[in-house]
């Protein structure tokens, strides 16, 4: 079948089969590597991605489903060159060890924090349930409180 | 470029590691069953340095440089997340005389010629390249600066090297206009190096040189590789142990939309289909047989792993500990128990393999380059230099990539169907195909003095392979070695000034997969160890931290230890006693010659354990970055916290389960402490061991403060209250 959606922006329509993952669609289709498969039982999180402003586990969420909306997946999080405050937080408090659960983690912060501009520490508990093996929690849970604070900043700085 | 003339000598300080090695391997072959000779070899293997295993010999292996004068460093050890990419960079930085940002750490593929003989492993590679990577960036900056002497028409001592360029009377030429230049490289003698005071990024917390990628999702890692025209394969894996192939239906299989092929071995079957999905689906759809001998229970595993069932063989021996723990009365003995383990690494196992018809290329995340290499080639009828491996980032390691016969079952699906074929394992197959870390069981005995110093203390471990039966370790080193060093790495008491000693290893073999698991045995080794010695000062009726210190011998290791006690002491703010509900609880242990002491504060919240903050002291010698040596001790403390209160395979009716995240319940964000305070020491000279040595003491530190809160000892992983 036909599948239309936008992706980072970007309109795509492509024939596949509806029950195809969005995940597989994204990595093997459209060729964007930055989701990732770790469980494909929606277990872990690494490939989360957002629909509509949702994060996603795409691993287990099919592709018919997203006919018509927007998907955004690590690869369009940042502005160009400009880098979402959660991955700037990510850099300054130097997270990622392998690397390879960090931007299913970053997906679920930019969704977090934009229902919940400034979490608590119970709000990321609560909400922040992926898992990393290098097991970088302790630097991810300041990363997510130090993009909270960029944020809020940019929003005061943005001429209303 | 043309073939160097090498005049470059061995610096004095390799040659003695290597020879020793060499000599105790051919001692060992005639003595090797003499029990003295296995506790000295074992003694050895405990402290010993190893060696990097690989050439050093030319620098032009190990690094490249571009006319846009970046350097680009061939790296023969891989990323797996333990930060050593970003340590090469600032170590041959420092002797190069560039600029941390004009290096470019790669993967070496193996037709580079720069391949490590071992693995990426045991918290090696920057101790063990430490000084062969400082003599080769030496090397390399003598060698630009004789070729620069040569275009500018001076002596090589006259000039001045800064930044990655050469500047004599006022001319300047960057290293990458030198090299467009040279016709013939000259490699002179390994030139002094320079003092490590003098250096400007070892030692410094510079960023992760793969940070940027990280945090863009770049494509870096095996099952992010793709090629032209590629393929989607899967194999049918046993979900039983035991099991060997016996045969399969294929014909649901073959008629599935997408399949190009169905792949029949004498050991597996496979399929190749044009997609991820289809292929999953296929082999979903294979009928495969399997003969199994036995329906293993957890029970029957438990059973097994005994002190006093198997192989045993003394590993320390000081004093005569056994003799008078048999005989006097008061002696103190108690048991402890670890379950089995699964690596859990993010990315699954797999490759991409392109077999054309004489030669074979493999992409994927491995630790053990060469091994692969060899294990394609020989099952392809290849020489392994027509096998190229190129390894990419790992997404996890952790030992799981010490093993990789899916490198070889890539291969066969993509020369049966003669085009590139991506083959990686689903999370079940990951689960119920691992590599795990053996269950243990632990059985301590002790007594005290009259002044309440230890007078002797016996350590009897019971656990399955780790390096033995591992295609990485030769089997003809078990009958020298004796006792499998992976499952009794931190084993050994390390509290030298007690006066009688003995630590015995006993080996099982199982029915089913075992092996390195990050920190190998120490994770439960020290958990009994260390609980252990809290319930001998107990008993003492003294402080833990004090009762330690007590038996910590004078020598550099003693003096290393006792340091990192006292500065996790100090730091943490130690209390031997409950305030508003927590506990803080102690423990330490020494891995591969490093010391690393913890505090956990924990209470107790609606019956479980809740782990608030942890204090860690590490002295791993130079620190060649600080704030990676943090990230280190951080993740090894949790993934330690996990293991020691959540993890656990269990064995059911032939199989291993659970077989996905949350069912193998691990740490997630609201079990990681919220606080980690990491002090680092820096008591020797030169950098050690840190990517593993931090999982030691959590466990019992864990335990130990429980038993401040509730008074109940807990003897088994994972920590659960009554």
């Amino acid at each position: 079948m036909t599948i239309s959606f936008n992706i980072n922006g970007q309109p795509t329509s492509l024939d596949v089969d509806g029950d195809m993952p969005l995940l597989w669609v994204v990595r093997d289709m459209l060729d964007l590597k930055g989701t990732k498969f770790g469980c494909g039982k929606a277990a872990c999180g690494a490939c989360t991605l957002h629909v509509d402003g949702k994060a996603i586990r795409s691993c287990s969420y099919a592709v018919k489903y997203a006919e018509g909306k927007n998907i955004t997946t690590i690869e369009g999080l940042s502005n160009g060159d400009q880098l979402h405050p959660v991955q700037q937080a990510w850099m300054e408090e130097i997270v990622p060890q392998c690397g390879y659960c960090q931007p299913g983690f970053m997906m679920a912060t930019a969704a977090l924090l934009s229902e919940i501009p400034n979490p608590t520490d119970e709000d990321i508990d609560n909400n922040i349930v992926n898992v990393c093996r290098c097991a970088t929690y302790y630097r991810m849970r300041k990363a997510i409180h130090r993009a909270a604070d960029i944020q809020s900043q940019n929003a005061k700085n943005q001429p209303s | 470029m043309s073939t160097p003339k090498p005049k470059k000598k061995f610096s004095r300080r390799k040659f003695i590691v290597r020879s020793t090695v060499g000599v105790g391997v051919a001692i060992g072959a005639t003595y090797f069953t003499r029990p003295l000779w296995r506790r000295s070899i074992a003694g050895f293997v405990n402290s010993a340095e190893l060696p990097y295993n690989g050439s050093t010999d030319e620098p032009r292996l190990w690094f490249e440089v571009t006319a846009d004068n970046e350097v680009i460093l061939n790296s023969p050890k891989v990323e797996m997340g333990q930060g050593t990419f970003t340590g090469l960079a600032q170590i041959a930085a420092d002797e190069l005389e560039v600029d941390i940002q004009q290096i470019k750490v790669i993967h070496a593929p193996t037709a580079s010629g720069n391949i490590d003989g071992t693995s990426t492993g045991g918290s090696t590679s920057i101790s063990s390249l430490w000084q062969p990577l400082r003599e080769l960036a030496a090397t390399m900056r003598e060698m630009l600066k004789i070729e620069a002497a040569k275009q500018l028409g001076t002596d090589a001592a006259a000039l001045t090297v800064k930044d990655g360029m050469v500047t004599h009377n006022g001319q300047t030429l960057t290293y990458g206009e030198i090299v467009k230049n040279v016709t013939e490289w000259e490699i002179p003698e390994t030139p002094p190096l320079k003092d490590v005071s003098t250096y400007k990024f070892v030692g410094k917390p510079v960023p992760r040189v793969d940070l940027k990628d990280k945090v863009i999702g770049a494509p870096m890692f095996g099952m992010d590789a793709s090629l032209p025209d590629m393929l989607y394969g899967a194999v049918v894996r046993s979900e039983r142990i035991g099991a060997t192939f016996v045969g399969a239906d294929t014909s649901a299989a073959e008629k599935i939309p997408g399949v190009v092929k169905v792949v029949k071995e004498p050991d597996f079957v496979g399929v190749v289909a044009t997609s991820q999905m289809a292929a999953e689906q296929a082999k979903q759809a294979i009928k495969a047989e399997w003969a199994t001998e036995r329906n293993w229970q957890s029970e029957d595993i438990e059973a097994m792993i005994k002190v006093g069932q198997g192989d045993p063989v003394t590993i320390q021996k000081t004093g005569r500990a056994k003799r008078i723990l048999d005989n006097e009365e008061d002696v103190v003995t108690a048991e402890f128990a670890s379950p089995i383990g699964a690596h859990a690494q993010m990315e699954p196992n797999g490759a991409v393999a392109h077999v054309e018809d004489d030669k074979a290329t493999i992409i994927m995340s491995t630790q053990v380059v060469n091994l692969t290499r060899k294990e394609v080639a020989d099952r392809l009828g290849l020489a392994p230099e027509d096998v190229n491996i190129i390894p990419t980032y790992l997404g996890g390691g952790f030992g799981r990539r010490l093993h990789t016969p899916n490198a070889v079952q890539a291969a066969v699906l993509s020369k049966a169907v003669g085009k590139p074929v991506k083959c990686f394992f689903n999370r079940r197959e990951e689960f119920q195909n691992d590599t795990f870390r053996p269950p243990t069981h632990h059985v301590l005995r002790g007594v005290l003095d009259k002044q309440g110093k230890i007078k002797a203390i016996e350590h009897n471990l019971s656990s399955g392979d780790v390096m033995f039966g591992s295609p990485m370790f030769p089997g003809i080193a078990e009958p020298v070695l004796g006792a499998d060093a992976g499952a009794w790495r931190g084993g050994m008491i390390q509290y030298g000034a007690i006066p009688n000693f003995r630590t015995v290893s006993w080996r099982v073999k199982l029915p089913f997969a075992t092996s390195w698991w990050r920190s190998l045995g120490l994770l439960a080794n020290t958990f009994a160890i260390e609980s252990f010695m809290d319930e001998l000062a107990l008993k003492a009726g003294k402080d833990p931290v004090q009762f330690r210190l007590e038996h910590i011998q004078e020598d550099e290791a003693g003096h290393r230890l006792r340091e990192v006690i006292k500065a996790a002491a100090e730091k943490a703010g130690w209390k031997d006693e409950v305030v508003n509900g927590r506990a803080m609880g102690f423990a330490a242990s020494t891995d591969a010659r490093t010391p690393c002491a913890q505090v956990a504060e924990v209470s107790i919240e609606n019956g479980e354990i809740k782990v608030h903050k942890v204090t860690c002291a590490i002295d791993p010698g130079i620190a060649v970055n600080p704030d990676q040596v943090r990230a280190q001790c951080e993740g090894s403390i949790i993934m330690g916290q996990s293991a020691a209160m959540y993890e656990r395979m269990f064995v059911k009716d032939g199989q291993l389960l659970p077989t996905i995240y949350g069912p193998y319940r691990m740490a997630l964000m609201r079990d990681a402490p919220k606080e980690i305070d990491v002090v680092i020491l820096e008591n020797a000279d030169a950098p050690g061991a840190v990517g593993e040595p931090p999982l030691g003491p959590i466990g019992a530190a864990i335990a130990n403060a429980v038993f401040r809160l509730t008074g109940e000892r807990l003897r088994s992983l994972p920590l659960a209250i009554a």
